[in-house]
């Protein structure tokens, strides 16, 4: 039985170039800037300037800019709670990024958002949710609006291994492949759903694994890996043009499932293994080995992301706390003129 | 004037709207097989099946692909086959589609129109004959109309799908194959505007979907015994139309609110409340509300019939207003 979305039958995208000197140094850029932002967050979250639930993903930074970079301006990106490395790649800027966070009126979403829920349409980050797995149909609805409107279109969505077991991962994977929708769903495997380790809540152990009967084009990668993580995406985003992709990402998470969980449930991972697992590490050690960029140029790098969360803390610090009277102002939207 | 169905109404108003705007498509399960009640009979032949999308059996994430469609520049009308089923939606329903304009500070829109019919009658059962609309009604950001007639499920309809925030329209079952008188163009009914279905002086009844027709009854009997009894029809639940029930029991000093769904907790507190905080120096007896007993849904017919309440509930209730309180002085007799 023919598919009732009409795919897109057009020439397929070109995946990005290779990785070379100056891909590789600004992979290292973004991931800078994702680590420092979110230092920082934790940092103002002690100092009491960021409240509320906060949940970091220092460690699963390649994910985000290995992703988020090659995608382009019009593709779209979901994320779950775990989103601000995701928002930051996609080019959200840092400064209202943290004046969200700090619930400031110049927050993107004008401090009604939060951590947890970072929208910011114009750089195409269409939804962030609280609620695990609960942003997967809403990406293959994005999708199917893309396609229906005849738009060239990829939209990703991101979550943790935790949304798999949940019910709209599979319905969302079986919509996505039965309509052949342009979506890239990238799972950060962290091996944690929350404060549980992956292997007490299923015994598949790899999300690959899961919809392999659903013929979804499938990648398994080194998710500390930014470059093998944008080689696999690039790909995957290509193919999405003519049905879904999975790009399953085995990362870890070095910070508690939220900012303050006491992490009764692990062993911290140790200094070692961090040194050698740590995404920042492995492509600064393979960049400077390669000669894709010089230890001056890391250290450059390092300083202009301290630069600019320095400048966001500035920025959303001075920034002032919404109006009580924009709450009842954002309950509708109005209605659009004729 | 023409003769129609409510469910016909249902389905022109749908091929108007998408015959008018590219942007509509009709999404759910059969529906472009019509679905149960018929109510898109025709529209996948008109419109075909990239506007109209039959679903898998998937109601939570079939809602958050017409929420996404929504967000990212369509105009889905999403039809969740039985009110009992949103359950299985209620999550993207609340979480996602009522939140989104207000969480991303107003970026995002989502002009999602979800479509549904409730109530019992049938011999369905308690899953498949409920009344939950209050439960949606407790939600800021979404919007809900209820329609009785033909013409308003029409034209609330065109006002659901114009309108660019979630809409659930709770249509009933049992009205569907209802013929009735309409006009041979339906215009879009505004959201949030009530209609005084029936004057009267002597007490205020609202009364909603099904029950409009047995409070319509009921006052026909009550003339008979000399008490005029005001039928409004709120159309919409939120927002509600406050003005038009508070001008009415400034006139008449007496409420009754008559809805299908189980008394607690339902819709009528919430309107008796309302009244009771705006009008309480313009009431002269008690608010007196019908609606189903604390049970499920039964299934056996003979248990269902005493189950619904109708228009005898409704005739009992305005004798209970118009009974004056003890202690009180009858402003009738004064």
């Amino acid at each position: 039985m023919p598919a009732p979305i009409t795919p897109n039958d057009g020439p397929p995208r070109a995946p990005a170039a290779a990785a070379g000197p100056a891909v590789a140094l600004h992979l290292l850029a973004t991931m800078w800037r994702i680590r420092l932002f979110e230092e920082e967050v934790s940092r103002q979250q002690r100092a009491g300037l960021v409240r509320g639930l906060v949940h970091l993903s220092v460690g699963q930074e390649a994910v985000a800019a290995g992703v988020c970079p090659l995608l382009r301006a019009g593709d779209l990106v979901y994320t779950g709670h775990r989103g601000h490395g995701h928002a930051i790649a996609k080019g959200v800027p840092m400064d209202r990024l943290l004046a969200e966070l700090m619930g400031r009126a110049d927050g993107v979403c004008r401090g009604l958002g939060g951590s947890m829920h970072v929208v910011d349409v114009e750089h195409g980050l269409m939804g962030a949710t609280g609620v695990v797995a609960g942003n997967l149909p809403l990406a293959v609805g994005s999708a199917l609006a893309a396609r229906l409107r005849g738009q060239d279109q990829v939209t990703a969505v991101f979550f943790g291994d935790g949304a798999v077991q949940a019910g709209y991962f599979h319905e969302s994977v079986n919509l996505a492949t039965l309509w052949r929708l342009p979506v890239v769903f990238v799972c950060e495997n962290n091996g944690f759903a929350e404060f549980t380790p992956r292997s007490a809540h299923t015994v598949v152990e790899r999300v690959s694994d899961v919809v392999a009967p659903y013929g979804l084009t499938r990648e398994t990668v080194d998710g500390n890996d930014v470059l093998a993580v944008r080689d696999a995406a690039s790909a995957l985003a290509a193919a999405a043009g003519a049905g879904p992709a999975l790009l399953e990402c085995l990362t870890h998470r070095l910070r508690g499932h939220y900012e303050g969980d006491p992490q009764k449930y692990r062993e911290a991972i140790s200094q070692a293994e961090w040194q050698e697992k740590d995404p920042i590490a492995v492509l600064r050690r393979r960049g400077l080995a390669s000669g894709w960029f010089t230890e001056e140029e890391t250290l450059t790098a390092e300083r202009t992301a301290a630069e600019a969360v320095a400048g966001a803390v500035r920025f959303a610090s001075a920034s002032a706390f919404p109006p009580a009277d924009l709450m009842e102002q954002l309950v509708y939207a109005p209605a659009e003129a004729p | 004037m023409t003769q129609t169905t409510y469910v016909k109404a249902v389905n022109r108003a749908l091929a108007d709207a998408m015959r008018a705007d590219p942007r509509v498509i009709v999404i759910g399960e059969d529906v472009a097989e019509g679905g149960p009640y018929t109510a898109t009979a025709g529209l996948a032949g008109e419109f075909g099946t990239q506007r109209v999308i039959d679903t898998p059996i998937s109601e939570a994430a079939v809602c958050g692909v017409a929420i996404g469609a929504a967000q990212s520049g369509l105009r889905p009308v999403l039809e969740i086959m039985y009110i009992d089923f949103l359950t299985l939606a209620i999550d993207q329903l609340v979480n996602q589609a009522a939140k989104a304009h207000f969480m991303s500070g107003g970026q995002l829109r989502v002009p999602l129109v979800l479509r549904t019919q409730g109530g019992a009658g049938h011999r369905s059962a308690a899953q498949h004959s409920q009344s939950l609309e209050s439960w949606l009604c407790h939600v800021p950001g979404l919007k809900v109309v209820m329609p009785a007639r033909a013409v308003d499920a029409a034209g609330l309809l065109a006002s659901a799908i114009a309108d660019p925030n979630p809409v659930v329209v709770i249509e009933n079952k049992t009205l569907y194959f209802r013929r009735e008188e309409v006009p041979e163009h339906i215009e879009p009914i505004p959201i949030g505007q009530a209609r005084i279905v029936r004057p009267g002086r002597d007490v205020t009844v609202v009364a909603l979907s099904r029950l409009v027709h047995e409070a319509v009854a009921a006052a026909e009997r009550l003339a008979g015994e000399g008490i005029e009894a005001e039928v409004i029809d709120p159309r919409t639940l939120v927002p509600l139309d406050t003005a038009a029930v508070l001008e009415s029991v400034s006139r008449t000093g007496r409420l009754v609110i008559a809805h299908e769904a189980v008394r607690h907790g339902g819709f009528g507190a919430e309107l008796a409340a309302t009244v009771a905080e705006a009008a309480f120096g313009s009431l002269r007896a008690p608010v007196q509300r019908v609606g189903a007993r604390f049970t499920p849904v039964p299934f056996s017919g003979a248990l269902e019939d005493d189950y619904l309440p109708g228009a005898d509930a409704v005739c009992a209730a305005v004798h209970a207003a118009l009974t004056v309180p003890s202690g009180r002085p009858d402003p009738r007799s004064q």
